[in-house]
């Protein structure tokens, strides 16, 4: 696949075992689900020896297998997996710019888990719930808004310690939504083949934010929820610059023995 | 239970509470936290469960490192739960060796004071993937030959933590080995990998069994207390019996032209281990010794104010626990609290 | 400040009619977070489907120097048993 491209419009050559492959835009849907999934499952495994402490390793790493599930089951229906992940370039990945942000403090990371889980979960919960989304996705959709739950719930519960807790804590919680604050204008941005209510999803997003900040003595940033020089974002194929370290670390190895089986 | 033990002074004499704890063990009782135990056997548990636990999280980082590189998306989730899984392994004995009256800061403390050990092993650096296979099949092989006796270790929470533990090792000696027979079987290149790793830690895993039973400064005690339950020896013997026809499987050799069956022993025969290697290793100028410490204070350093604003986050919790609870998710039913319904008397 | 965490004790029922066994303890600044800790630590691979966490200091146990005085008066109670009891040949339901 070339910089940039579309996702296929047509199926890969698909053998009899496996099942029959999305096209067009429920293709295109799939991919930026799944990069989603695979960007932050990355990021979040990232974490693995160095959490704060060892119970929130576990943690950690239970929110980045489901999320890496949710990424594989979304790119099996789009084509081969591993090539989907290890062989595309950067401008070819449709994630959101959010889900790739370094992990910066733990605060950093549970600022963008609040904003992500908290959107996956109302996301997963309209697709399940939608005739109009193709049947495949809304499968995986009723699976992974359970698993989606548990992500909102941990990020909700550490978004009220580190924002209630010590004068440092909630500094550091402050700074975190605010930095992650301008990546989350591509959240609800439409995606073809899902034919949703953007609007109304933005905006019951915006009440559970606003509900769990201020428990947590915290505010919404005011700021714009997206950055003006972006020139389109993730789902266009534009990233920021530290996306490109992730993906030749997590490519490397694959490409650099083309054809062979692991 | 993980209760503390209670005060050093009894009723009935020291000699009188000794017999009845030897009885105990010699009758393959289990000895359980609140029972007497003679210090030194408290004192040894200490230090073996404390290294064991600390072996487990040290242990995460040098798989670890290969997550973000995993070349295929099943490797990686494998990785991701394996390494997981030492963490959980970690808490567990932790958890045992707090039985015995110390806690698990403590015994961090020490560890990142470099006053408590963990396995040498982990001081060796994973250069390629392939390391990821060699260390699921020979160093958690080593790792469950060792601890499968553990799991009838007189201490009672030992014991158990190590039922559980052995149950999901299993799976990671098999991933291990499975990656390694996939490169094996795949490119020059890729079997020439597994080869290298193979190469590189396979001295390094029979060093896992300890120093030789005639140089190990603590092992007939433990023996005679039922911590231990065979010589380090007997269990590198047991490993290496193993590992010869695994590594015929895969279609890899192990590095020692002195490896042979001996009929009469009815055991193979292995060449000499690099005893001056274990040592300086064990002295810490093993070729990742600082690194690896280094990770771990810093994990816990930079940690640290996230684990007090949830302490102060609970204090005021406790403060305002008149107050209405906090808010409901937003967004559908909030995760059910398990409260006991029926109170705890029914357990 | 303290930042020691208190350590928790858990029991989980691995399924229904069954009741919660202990399963471990662990540590966690509050009961809200024990719960979570123990649901990754303690059933990652399907063991439970609930979860009590107790603060460990809540538990009273015997201890092991009244043994004696506490289990020992039952030892000698064998009509507490069944098997205590002899019943003729061919009596059913008993």
């Amino acid at each position: 696949m070339t910089a940039g491209s579309p996702p296929p419009a047509a199926p890969a050559a698909t053998s009899p075992s496996e099942p029959a492959r999305l096209v067009g835009e429920d293709a295109t849907a799939a991919l930026m689900l799944g990069d989603d999934a695979l960007i932050l499952s990355h990021r979040l495994a990232e974490w693995t020896g160095h959490a704060p402490a060892l119970e929130e390793d576990v943690a950690l790493a239970n929110i980045s297998l489901d999320l890496l599930g949710q990424a594989r089951t979304l790119f099996s229906l789009v084509g081969n997996e591993d090539e989907l992940a290890f062989l595309r370039e950067e401008r070819a990945f449709h994630n959101i710019q959010l889900v790739e942000q370094p992990n910066g403090d733990f605060a950093h990371t549970i600022a963008r888990q609040l904003y992500f889980s908290v959107a996956q979960e109302i996301r997963w919960t309209a697709v399940a719930g939608s005739p109009d989304c193709p049947t495949p996705i809304r499968e995986l959709a009723a699976k992974a808004v359970k698993e989606t739950a548990y992500h909102r719930d941990h990020a909700w519960e550490w978004t009220l310690r580190l924002g209630d807790g010590t004068d440092e804590s909630r500094t550091r919680m402050r700074r975190g939504i605010e930095v992650m604050w301008r990546h989350t204008g591509e959240l609800f941005v439409p995606i073809p083949g899902l034919p949703l209510d953007e609007p109304a999803l933005r905006a019951q997003w915006l009440t559970a934010l606003e509900t769990v900040l201020a428990a947590a003595t915290l505010t919404l940033p005011e700021g714009p929820d997206a950055d003006a020089w972006t020139a389109g974002g993730g789902r266009q194929g534009v990233h920021t610059e530290s996306f490109g370290f992730l993906l030749a670390e997590m490519q490397h190895l694959h490409r650099s023995h083309p054809g062979a089986t692991w | 239970m993980t209760t503390a033990p209670p005060a050093e002074q009894r009723s009935p004499g020291p000699s009188e509470l000794e017999r009845a704890f030897d009885a105990a063990v010699a009758a393959e009782e289990r000895i359980e936290p609140r029972d007497w135990m003679p210090d030194a056997y408290r004192a040894t548990l200490v230090r073996q469960i404390a290294q064991h636990a600390h072996s487990e999280i040290i242990g995460m980082q040098p798989e670890a490192n290969w997550i973000t590189r995993a070349p295929s998306l099943r490797r990686k989730a494998i990785l991701i739960a394996k390494v997981q899984d030492e963490a959980g392994h970690g808490l567990y004995l932790y958890s045992a060796a707090e039985t015995l009256g110390v806690s698990r800061d403590e015994l961090l403390d020490k560890l990142h004071a470099g006053r408590q050990r963990y396995s040498s092993i982990f001081n060796y650096p994973t250069l390629t993937w392939a390391d990821v296979g060699a260390i699921g099949w020979l160093v958690d092989g080593a790792a469950i030959t060792n601890q499968v006796p553990l799991c009838r270790c007189s201490y009672g929470p030992y014991a158990r933590a190590m039922v559980r533990i052995c149950k999901e090792e299993s799976f990671h000696q098999r991933q291990g080995y499975e990656l390694l027979l996939a490169l094996s079987h795949g490119t020059e290149a890729q079997h020439a990998m597994a080869q290298d790793a193979v190469d590189r830690w396979w001295w390094p895993s029979l060093m896992m069994f300890g120093p030789p039973d005639d140089r190990s400064a603590h092992s007939a005690q433990s023996m005679a207390w039922k911590i231990k339950r065979h010589s380090n020896d007997e269990l590198r013997q047991r490993f290496v019996d193993i590992c010869v026809p695994q590594a015929a499987s895969l279609g890899l050799t192990l590095p020692d032209p002195d490896l042979r069956w001996n009929e009469q022993r009815g055991h193979h025969d292995f060449g000499a281990i690099d005893w001056d290697e274990f040592s300086q290793v064990l002295k810490g100028n093993g070729p990742c010794n600082e690194q690896r410490i280094d990770q771990r204070r810093r994990a816990h350093d930079d940690g640290a104010w996230v684990r007090e604003a949830a302490s102060a986050h609970a204090v005021k919790r406790r403060a305002r626990a008149t107050e209405p609870p906090g808010p409901p998710p937003a967004v559908s039913s909030p995760t059910p609290r398990h409260a006991p319904q029926n109170g705890a008397t029914t357990t | 400040m303290t930042t020691h965490w208190p350590l928790w004790e858990v029991f989980v029922r691995s399924r229904r009619g069954l009741s919660h066994t202990h399963a471990g303890s662990l540590h966690a600044p509050d009961a809200e977070m024990a719960l979570r800790n123990a649901r990754d630590l303690y059933t990652r691979r399907g063991e439970g489907v609930s979860i009590w966490v107790v603060p460990a200091e809540s538990v009273t146990a015997s201890s092991p120097d009244e043994k004696d005085p506490f289990f020992e008066p039952s030892g000698d109670k064998t009509y507490r048993h069944p098997t205590f009891y002899a019943i003729p040949e061919g009596v059913k339901h008993l």
